[in-house]
């Protein structure tokens, strides 16, 4: 209790001198990041962004960042440090701060917080998230299309609905191109872990999967699918040194647009708490270069699908569709609603796998 | 030969593989433990020996060059550990900590510009028709030249402590370092000696990692094996022999949850996930049920300072 409104002083204090000076001091905004930015994938992608974001600005924001800090308890002490620091607007970056990010943002009245992927929100507290499914029908179509032994594999992080909608849009899309195709599922439990994602990727390759998808963070997959010469996709970064092939096509975050949009809603006095769901259309999920490994008429097929997309005239979660255990999921023509996609917790019809209860 | 969809031939090779850079550390550091020295920067050595080598082996094209570069950098790192610990004699639990953390950092800064670049291939040993033998053939014959290498440590290493007048002298100095320097023993220097061996074979087994498990560099990529490797010498109660086995067994354990889950095998795979770690603990709960004999087995003086008093 004591340290509470200690802390809630100090945050107090600190916000009024920050009022009190706001011509000259520039506004500071903060960053937690799960892994580190050299991963080439998720958090590279971020770090990329706050750059970009801080250069758009000039001199008048400063941002810092947290690398590496761990899903749990630990989240909560470094997101206070953050906001100890001056932060006025602290972006926490992965699925596994949410509850962290919602502790602190209660302690921190004045500081706003946005957090990635998550569902929890406050006055002061927005979430952000992409639609990857939408990339995921894409490199689906590729992967359907580019399997000669009809055996997909996939590298799953945890089983929450983000990733639970990228196998479920990757396997349909696949299957819609090719029936026969079947996909194996591995988890990983774990966004970072180098060595285990090439264990994971080597244990599908032994079962006969000659393209791999990922939803974890580092490239190592890729460089086992290049040992053993199949296909791979660019997961949340481009991955672009493992052109032409294995990676023959990849889905990137784009978040730039995103950072720029809030920090300038701070700056203007603007900001206000909300849930932003973006994807193929604003730009937030965009699709890599599609490589010569490719054939035209694949690719052809994909960028189809994006377009498709991206006009709006095509969802990924359109009836008919069944649940793994047979049920009716959506009827013909229907389309699943952002709350049934954001609370995702079962496979398709079709998917063999179990799913992780 | 199959059992429940899995090649077991496949598993025990790619076992091997996932078990060879735990293996390396774990002897490693057995030895600097066994001279009386705890350091905990095991996961510092490795990360550091994991972007030397792999730096060293993209510049030269050569996989030999960036391994000895490698056991150069976890020397580098074991020696700086000695001269805070033994000529400073800071607290060993603390700089051990600072290593593992200066390492991470520091091969941060030095792999910049070094991601997404293929390493040279390390070849493995052309032992001819001997590697195509069926079942022998992929997990006796089928491997690069570390793994036999980590494996001839191993026997090393349990022959030199057991057999040896230098291994003598360093259990000594690990059990008793007073009676070591009454008789004449220079505590200090073979404590330096042991722990850049352990230095040697952590940069060895981090660079396993880059250059062949993974193989690329990624910052922050041992992810914790080095804590492993550290666990696995307890587990091991401080015999060579039983280093190997802790480091196969959990390798394989490692290899076989995933391979599991991949030939779709409806074992939860929380539980396969946690599997190597609860092994690992059950493993030490036997061991320390048996009256506390494995408590015995460590070294007596590790962990302590050691101050020449005449």
């Amino acid at each position: 209790m004591h340290r509470r409104t200690l802390l809630a002083g100090v945050a107090m204090t600190l916000g009024l001198l920050a009022t009190g000076a706001v011509a000259q001091e520039p506004l500071k905004v903060g960053f937690i990041y799960v892994g580190v930015p050299g991963d080439g994938g998720w958090t590279y992608q971020h770090d990329q962004a706050r750059k970009e974001m801080e250069a758009h600005f000039g001199g008048k924001v400063v941002t810092s960042a947290i690398e590496n800090v761990p899903e749990g308890a630990d989240a909560e002490r470094a997101i206070t440090q953050l906001a100890l620091d001056g932060n006025k607007l602290i972006f926490t970056t992965s699925f596994g701060f949410m509850d962290a990010t919602a502790n602190v943002a209660a302690k921190f009245p004045d500081v706003k917080f946005e957090h990635a992927t998550g569902y929890k929100l406050a006055p002061n507290l927005s979430v952000y998230d992409a639609r990857f499914y939408e990339g995921r029908a894409v490199i689906g179509t590729i992967a359907g299309r580019m399997t000669k032994s009809n055996k997909i594999g996939y590298i799953g992080s945890f089983p929450i609905p983000e990733v639970i909608q990228g196998i479920n849009s990757s396997f349909i899309h696949a299957r819609k191109v090719n029936p026969n195709v079947e996909m194996k599922i591995v988890w990983a439990y774990s966004w970072f872990d180098p060595a285990k994602e090439a264990d994971a990727a080597s244990a599908l390759i032994a079962e006969g999967v000659d393209v791999i998808l990922q939803h974890t963070d580092s490239t190592a997959p890729q460089a086992k699918a290049q040992e053993a010469g199949i296909y791979s996709f660019g997961q949340a970064s481009d991955m672009a040194a493992y052109k032409p092939k294995p990676r023959i096509a990849s889905i990137i975050d784009h978040w730039t647009p995103y950072y720029i949009d809030r920090v300038q809603a701070v700056l203007d006095g603007k900001w206000e708490s909300k849930a932003s769901w973006t994807g193929i259309k604003e730009g937030t999920v965009q699709i890599g270069e599609i490589t010569e490994a490719v054939p035209a008429e694949v690719k052809a097929e994909a960028e189809a699908v994006q377009a498709k997309i991206a006009d709006g005239s095509y969802h990924p979660f359109t009836g008919p569709l069944k649940k793994q255990d047979g049920s009716d999921w959506l009827a013909d023509g229907q389309v699943a609603t952002d709350a049934e996609l954001q609370g995702m917790n079962f496979f398709v019809e079709g998917i063999t796998a179990e799913y992780p209860k | 030969m199959t059992l429940g969809g899995i090649d077991i031939v496949m598993l025990i090779a790619s076992m091997m593989v996932a078990a060879t850079p735990i293996l390396l550390a774990a002897t490693g550091e057995m030895v600097a433990e066994k001279a009386g020295v705890l350091n905990l920067g095991v996961e510092g050595m490795m990360i550091m020996g994991a972007i030397g080598g792999f730096g060293a082996a993209v510049l030269t094209g050569s996989p030999v060059i960036g391994f000895l570069a490698a056991a150069a950098a976890g020397v580098v790192m074991a020696l700086l550990f000695a001269v805070l610990t033994l000529k400073l004699l800071s607290n060993q639990v603390a700089t051990g900590l600072a290593l593992t953390l200066f390492g991470l950092g520091l091969s941060a800064l030095l792999g910049q510009g070094l991601q997404g670049i293929k390493p040279p291939p390390t070849a493995r040993l052309p032992l001819g028709p001997l590697a195509d033998l069926p079942v022998l053939g992929p997990i006796v014959f089928g491997h690069d030249w570390v793994v036999y290498l980590s494996l001839a440590l191993v026997v090393a290493v349990r022959w030199y402590l057991a057999r040896t007048r230098g291994g003598l002298v360093l259990r000594a100095v690990g059990e008793n370092p007073d009676a070591a320097h009454a008789l004449g023993y220079p505590v200090v220097r073979v404590r330096v000696l042991a722990l850049a061996f352990g230095g040697a074979l952590a940069g060895l087994g981090g660079a396993y990692l880059s250059l062949v498990r993974v193989p690329q560099w990624t910052e922050g990529m041992t992810a914790g094996a080095g804590w492993i490797a550290l666990a696995i010498v307890v587990f091991a109660s401080w015999r060579a022999e039983r280093v190997l086995l802790g480091a196969y067994l959990f390798g394989g354990i490692t290899v076989l949850q995933l391979r599991l889950q991949a030939a779709g095998v409806a074992i939860p795979v929380q539980i396969l996930s946690m599997a190597p770690y609860l092994i690992t603990i059950l493993v030490l709960v036997v061991m320390s049920a048996r009256g506390g004999r494995a408590r015995l087995q460590a070294p007596a003086a590790l962990g302590r300072p050691f101050v020449a008093v005449r």
